[in-house]
């Protein structure tokens, strides 16, 4: 969101405007809730780029139409609790497991959709073995991995991403690469795998960015219809809390450190 | 007409998984169970379209069980001791989520890697919990290729009762020995919609949700209170047992597995020089047949609990006798199995030669 716009929030002609009953019509209406994104407040810190992503996830879900046929499965993490905004059959995986759960679930339903949706340290850290041979059998299922570099859920650790010299609560020097290894891009890792079919790193920092991912989503989805292999969607996403930044102040972080080291665009894309 | 084979123990499991209409299995190899993933990968899906999958771990295998039983489909995995270690965390999420599977463990002797022959010694973990937190699996114990057989379809019955998961505790003898099988008839593959089950949410339906996760204290105890609720139902309802010549008997030896029948050839050994001894045979490990150890503790003067480890269903059988008579304990450990003529010779020593 720009300065302007921001002062435009704080307008209080702005806020008269939309509380006039008469502007507030059906046929006025741009921008709604999607059916399948639940109508609850959220847990994620102010700034965060889960709410984005779930909006956009919910959205892709509406459009192709397939709420009734789709099961997602939840990590450990900050969104753990994605199940309660997510309104569609899900399952709550155990730290690093839910592509295995979501194998599971993909291999008796192979009719079904099924998606995982895993931050950085679930997905790169503990579960990197399962993410590995999941996309190396070419599961039919979609991953959306949410990379910002760090543990949200347990307070700001290090994570398998960190960047280099980037300070956390247990790098608190900066990440020393020497001791602590460098950060995993285990996406361009993912693509080199037969079993992938279509591997993207995304952000959903800037309005255009949201576009594109949510465009990559639903390709993602589109794909798993044709029994073709793993779609992987990476979203490097920021951490305003233990980034100990201002939501504005962590996208603009974003833009200058992340997206350097972690460079958004296709990584591998169908060739047919 | 009967179907009679002769089938090792593992083979005879992974035969019953596939006619009790089996949906997935999901396993990774280890000694002595590995004939189970081996038979079903050869003969599943050709015959009933079950799938079947090797994992990258136990520890992946028995989450891709956790997703797929959320379905509410009859998902199993197999594993031995080291690995049956690596799954429990899934297995403490699949009991809290109540999400209904059949697990098998073929017990080999341990601790650590240990050695590839048959122990008991996972008793502990298979009864007492294994993962964190309160839960309770029914634990099965066969002592029969027949039985390994007959509990694959008891124990999927059983864990869609009670949307519990199922523990089949077995050792590498009973897996690796061959003895006549007579095989049920193949049961049709049929999809059920349950009410719980994560296939997608209908429209006029509220969404499901397989979780274990609670973060408010009250609501998670509240969850806890039905689990505890659901395993007393269980006890009042599922105890098995088998009680071999006890009625007349002065002792009794408890065993369970193969070392109840290996203890039943000792019981009758005893008999031939005139000393009177039965067995027991827990089959249902949780929930336990105290009632029924309590009962005949009254009748005799005195137990031998006899196992292939250091000690740990004699903890169970001591509970039940309550001090009424003496309980004796005799093992072996490391993957030895005892035969006959020293749990005969353990008897008379530490119970007959004491005992008033």
């Amino acid at each position: 969101m720009s300065m302007n716009e921001r002062d435009l929030l704080e307008d209080k002609h702005f806020e008269q405007v939309i509380s006039d009953e008469s502007i507030c019509t059906k046929e006025n209406i741009v921008y709604e809730k999607p059916e399948t994104l639940l109508d609850v407040s959220m847990h994620y810190c102010p700034g965060c780029g889960h709410g984005v992503a779930h909006r956009i996830l919910a959205e892709v879900i509406d459009e192709l139409g397939i709420q009734q046929e789709v099961i997602g499965v939840a990590p450990v993490g900050c969104s753990v609790l994605a199940y309660n905004y997510l309104n569609i059959d899900m399952s709550e995986a155990a730290h690093g497991r839910a592509s295995a759960v979501a194998t599971g679930i993909k291999r008796v339903l192979p009719e079904k959709y099924v998606f995982s949706y895993q931050g950085d340290g679930d997905l790169a850290a503990i579960g990197t073995g399962e993410t590995i041979h999941t996309c190396n059998r070419g599961e039919n299922i979609l991953i959306i991995f949410i990379n910002n570099g760090i543990y949200g859920m347990t307070g700001g650790q290090m994570a398998p991403t960190t960047l280099p010299g980037m300070k956390s609560t247990t790098s608190p020097f900066g990440r020393d690469v020497a001791t602590m290894g460098a950060p995993l891009k285990i996406t361009e890792l993912l693509a080199q795998l037969p079993g992938t079919y279509y591997v993207t790193r995304q952000s959903v920092h800037k309005p255009l960015n949201v576009r594109k991912a949510k465009k990559a989503i639903q390709k993602g989805f589109e794909y798993q219809k044709l029994n073709k292999g793993t779609c992987f969607v990476e979203i490097v996403s920021n951490c305003p809390s233990n980034w100990k930044m201002t939501p504005v102040e962590s996208n603009k972080w974003l833009d200058e450190n992340m997206l350097p080291f972690y460079p958004l665009g296709d990584i591998k894309v169908p060739k047919d | 007409m009967k179907e009679l084979k002769l089938m090792k123990g593992n083979e005879a499991l992974a035969e019953a998984a596939i006619r009790a209409g089996c949906d997935a299995y999901f396993g990774y190899p280890i000694t002595p169970q590995s004939e189970v993933l081996e038979y079903l990968s050869r003969e599943a899906h050709a015959r009933t379209g079950m799938v079947v999958l090797q994992a990258e771990s136990e520890v992946a295998a028995i989450n891709m069980v956790y997703g797929a039983a959320g379905t509410g489909k009859k998902i199993m995995t197999s594993s031995s001791s080291p690995g049956m270690s690596l799954m429990q965390e899934g297995v403490s999420y699949i009991a809290c989520a109540e999400v209904p599977c059949l697990l098998v463990n073929v017990n080999r002797g341990g601790p650590g890697l240990g050695t590839i022959q048959p122990g008991q010694g996972d008793y502990f973990q298979s009864v007492k919990g294994g993962g964190h937190g309160d839960y309770k699996l029914i634990v099965l114990a066969p002592s029969t290729v027949q039985e390994m057989s007959d509990f694959v379809k008891q124990g999927f019955d059983l864990a869609f009762k009670y949307r519990n998961p199922v523990l089949i505790l077995t050792d590498g003898a009973l897996g690796q020995m061959m003895e006549k099988v007579e095989l049920f008839p193949q049961q049709e593959r049929k999809f059920e919609r349950l009410d719980w089950a994560t296939v997608g949410k209908p429209a006029d339906k509220e969404k499901n949700v397989i979780t274990s996760l609670n973060l408010k204290a009250e609501a998670m105890e509240v969850i806890n209170i039905h689990l505890q609720e659901k395993y007393r139902e269980i006890e009042k309802n599922e105890i098995r047992y088998e009680a071999i010549n006890c009625e007349d008997a002065d002792y009794i030896i408890t065993a369970y597995g193969l070392v109840a029948r290996i203890c039943t050839k000792a019981a009758q050994m005893a008999r031939e020089k005139g000393i009177k001894v039965g067995v027991i045979r827990p089959i249902s490990l949780f929930p336990f047949p105290y009632k029924a150890i309590n009962d005949y503790a009254s009748k005799v003067h005195g137990i031998l609990d006899v196992e292939m480890n250091a000690g740990q269903m004699v903890e169970d059988v001591r509970l039940a006798v309550n001090g009424k008579v003496p309980v004796e304990f005799y093992g072996r450990m490391g993957g030895v199995v005892p035969d006959p003529d020293e749990i005969l010779k353990a008897l008379e020593e530490k119970i007959v030669g004491v005992a008033v």
